[in-house]
């Protein structure tokens, strides 16, 4: 914030986005903008789009596994994304962005950061908002809240506008589509109803001209550029491209150097044809629009303002579509990609104490239950409720002596247990008494960051009993832990690394020239300091192999020394050359 | 929803929300029911701007948000307040929702109210079920299936216009409810006025409920 109003931090070369994409290279992990490149040339080990694996299981993912050029993996129903010899889980991914995130901040401010808010889709379940939180930690953050996206933007759309009514934020991202319907007031932003998809975005559309062009590729050149990771990669990036120019143009180009040296494959794409593929995808977002519109208890004409958040509403199609459904044309002129940020710095102040005239009411995207008898699901928090909010549930027992009961919690709108997302279990403990005798309260209490906290009590004793939840889809705590401290460890070690490998290169740098210096003024030196030379370029090879950076510091300090002589009398003798030829008026 | 000792400073606290003497936030008590939460006496009829009002107003005292600063005993007792509040508005902002929570107030669970079909209609809505159960065996393009889904519609149209006759009955008795309490009277004539008005609520509310299930079936299965 500068002046109540907040900006966005640029990183040392200006620019303010960091794209999700972590490498791991030869050389270590690299993130953002230089791991792009690693996209086409390291497919396997360069990973994009880590939200869309965030607090979710192999299965959630399988019919897009063949899109991704990277191994994946589960371990206790969490995602494990393979690069070169470990396995990552999508949070320490995610963690690895979130530091450079922090890294470019406290280069900016010059101070620690240590505390942050993050913002997520509206529409993520509890899962996917836990693992956003763990990955927080694992980066060494304090996370003071998980803020959803469209409210976050309106926040900073408020703050600009001090606008009164309700608004409609739509927000259509690179993998989700979130639709928020807020009503502003006095400063107070309240969140009516929220809906969408995690599962829909730009993504898609860049999948559709992925497989035109794959298809069109195989008829005409007779490849699969399917069974080339890194070609595929490129014709994936190369998509996006066109599509976004297709946003400002009526027709582009498309082009792609094939494998095998099989020369060039070029396409003229016309914004027509763009948007009769992406139609199907954009239609898919109307759906959750009249979905909130209904359980706000409004119709269109209701809603004063439109607001578009996420660079997929960059398409005319979009802006179109948006504007048929609410009858007015919608607001754009804030940066797409960089109001989520701002709304997020808003409310950063807000927790800060910082702004006190602004205050965000947000809804649980999804209702929140348990399973009971025969696998129904009994909804104890309705989707759309403000939060915090909680639900309590009386349990008792059916046999005598028993002394547990089992729990398990479900997210999502239907009837059937399992047609739900299951949460996590857990095992309430219940003193040993005759069937129906015990009395244990559940509190189930969804915070103001939408995730959920349960609590027991035992109604007899008054005693408040913690409650391990195993999640479903979610690192446990100790795992969390772990990969702090790993994470700890391994920036220690990523340092020495980087240590290492720049002496490396500096020792090679320095041996280059020394050599060349031997072999153009050797003979303008004494033999035994030639051999002092000689001998200490030879320790410096040694320490260089060996992987001591501080070894190989000093070595490089011997040979400089031994070699200070010889650069003088080459200086001088190249001065001397130099000067041959030439008139004395020259020189002075 | 004043306790009667601060849980920091143990001074008495008269303060409607936080301790005079140390200025800690208070618990809303367990016992506090939705009205009081909110500031409202028992009454059917509340006017929703001043509810609102009321909300935003106890938010910006209760929020988490303006709590992050603070000891976590503070932020927990934040957390909890506004969680009751919450859940205060959403139920007293609901007309339905509010005379069900009165009169789980003033008679017990609400949740032994079964919902029954009005005397007055039983015959009808039996056939309806069966017209419904015939339309959902049948093919929906053929005449039969048109001529079904034509008697459903109006079947809907006059359900629709007797769950709105049930509610401004309803609103009716609301009324007769709050006005006998502004009274205020301890006679046994209004007692069994009270009684009456309860009574009544209660079994609209059951039918009302009952045929808002078969609307929505209904809606579900011809949309």
């Amino acid at each position: 914030m500068k002046d109540g109003q907040p900006f966005v931090i640029p990183d040392r070369h200006g620019r303010t986005l960091v794209p999700s994409v972590v490498a791991m290279t030869d050389n270590g992990l690299i993130v953002g903008d230089p791991a792009k490149e690693h996209l086409t040339r390291n497919p396997e080990r360069t990973v994009y789009s880590v939200k869309r694996f965030m607090g979710k299981g192999l299965a959630d993912v399988q019919n897009e596994l063949a899109y991704f050029p990277y191994n994946l993996t589960e371990t206790g129903g969490v995602i494990r994304i393979r690069l070169g010899q470990k396995s990552y889980s999508p949070p320490q991914i995610s963690a690895m962005i979130l530091k450079e995130l922090k890294s470019h901040a406290e280069a900016y401010l010059g101070e620690n950061i240590t505390k942050a808010v993050i913002t997520v889709p509206a529409y993520f379940n509890d899962s996917q908002r836990q693992a956003t939180k763990d990955a927080g930690l694992i980066a060494g953050l304090e996370v003071l809240r998980i803020i959803n996206e469209p409210t976050a933007a309106s926040l900073a759309y408020g703050l600009q506008k001090k606008t009164q009514g309700t608004i409609a934020v739509y927000d259509f991202g690179g993998g989700t589509f979130d639709i928020s319907i807020l009503k502003l007031k006095d400063g107070i932003f309240e969140v009516l109803a929220t809906n969408g998809d995690t599962h829909l975005g730009g993504d898609d559309l860049d999948r559709l001209l992925v497989d035109l062009f794959i298809t069109e590729i195989k008829e005409r050149h007779g490849i699969d550029v399917g069974s080339y990771p890194d070609h595929m990669q490129s014709v994936r990036l190369e998509a996006e491209r066109a599509k976004i120019r297709l946003s400002d143009e009526l027709k582009t180009e498309f082009a792609i150097e094939l494998p095998e040296d099989k020369g060039r494959f070029t396409r003229e794409l016309t914004r027509d044809q763009l948007e009769s593929l992406a139609i199907g995808v954009i239609e898919r977002t109307l759906a959750p629009c009249r979905m909130a519109l209904k359980d706000a208890g409004l119709t269109p004409k209701d809603i004063d303002e439109v607001v578009l958040v996420g660079g997929s509403t960059r398409m005319p199609l979009v802006r179109q579509r948006v504007e048929a459904l609410f009858g007015k044309p919608p607001h754009c002129r804030l940066n797409p990609d960089e109001v989520v940020a701002l709304g997020a710095a808003v409310q950063a102040d807000i927790l800060g104490g910082g702004t006190t005239d602004m205050l965000l009411l947000d809804v649980t995207p999804l209702s929140l239950g348990i399973e009971t008898m025969g696998g129904v699901m009994s909804s104890l928090i309705r989707r759309n409720t403000t939060i915090p909010a909680s639900a309590k549930e009386m349990f008792t027992t059916y046999v005598d002596g028993q002394t547990g009961v089992d729990i398990h919690i479900l997210q999502g709108e239907r009837e059937l247990a399992k047609d739900n997302r299951s949460l996590a279990r857990f095992r309430l403990k219940v003193p040993p008494l005759p069937a129906g005798v015990p009395r244990i309260e559940v509190t189930f209490l969804i915070d103001a960051n939408g995730i959920l906290n349960v609590t027991a009590t035992d109604m007899r004793t008054g005693q408040t009993q913690s409650i391990e939840v195993k999640p479903s889809y979610g690192l446990s705590d100790t795992e969390v832990e772990r990969m702090i401290e790993d994470s700890f460890k391994f920036a220690a070690e990523d340092i020495s690394a980087r240590k290492l490998i720049e002496a490396r290169l500096d020792a090679e740098a320095l041996m280059k020239a020394t050599d060349k210096s031997l072999t153009e003024a050797g003979h303008l030196i004494s033999s035994e300091e030639a051999e002092n030379i000689r001998r200490a370029l030879s320790q410096l090879a040694l320490a260089k192999d060996a992987t001591d950076p501080r070894a190989i510091r000093a070595r490089m300090a011997d040979l400089e020394q031994s070699a200070k002589h010889l650069n003088v009398v080459m200086l001088d003798d190249s001065l001397k050359k130099g000067l041959q030829g030439k008139k004395v008026s020259e020189v002075s | 929803m004043a306790r009667s000792m601060c849980w920091h400073c143990q001074s008495e606290v008269t303060g409607e929300y936080f301790c005079e003497r140390c200025v800690k936030v208070q618990p809303v008590s367990k016992d506090t029911d939705y009205f009081t939460c909110l500031g409202f006496p028992r009454r059917l009829t509340l006017d929703p701007k001043k509810l609102e009002a009321k909300f935003y107003e106890l938010s910006r005292t209760f929020h988490p948000d303006f709590y992050q600063t603070k000891t976590s005993a503070e932020q927990t007792i934040s957390l909890s307040n506004a969680a009751v509040l919450n859940t205060a508005y959403r139920t007293l902002r609901d007309p339905i929702q509010r005379a069900e929570y009165l009169l789980a107030l003033e008679t017990g669970s609400v949740k032994d109210i079964r919902t029954s079909p009005p005397a007055d209609l039983f015959e009808e809505i039996l056939e309806l079920q069966d017209t419904l159960e015939e339309y959902r065996a049948s093919d929906r393009n053929s005449d039969e299936g048109h001529r079904l889904r034509t008697t459903l519609q109006a079947e809907q149209e006059a359900l629709e216009q007797r769950k709105e006759e049930m509610e401004s009955q309803l609103q009716q008795l609301f009324t007769d409810w709050d006005q006998l309490q502004d009274r205020g009277e301890a006679t046994s004539q209004a007692r069994v006025e009270r009684d009456r008005i309860l009574k009544q609520i209660r079994e609209l509310l059951s039918h009302r409920t009952y045929i808002n299930n078969i609307l929505n079936d209904l809606a579900a299965t011809i949309a």
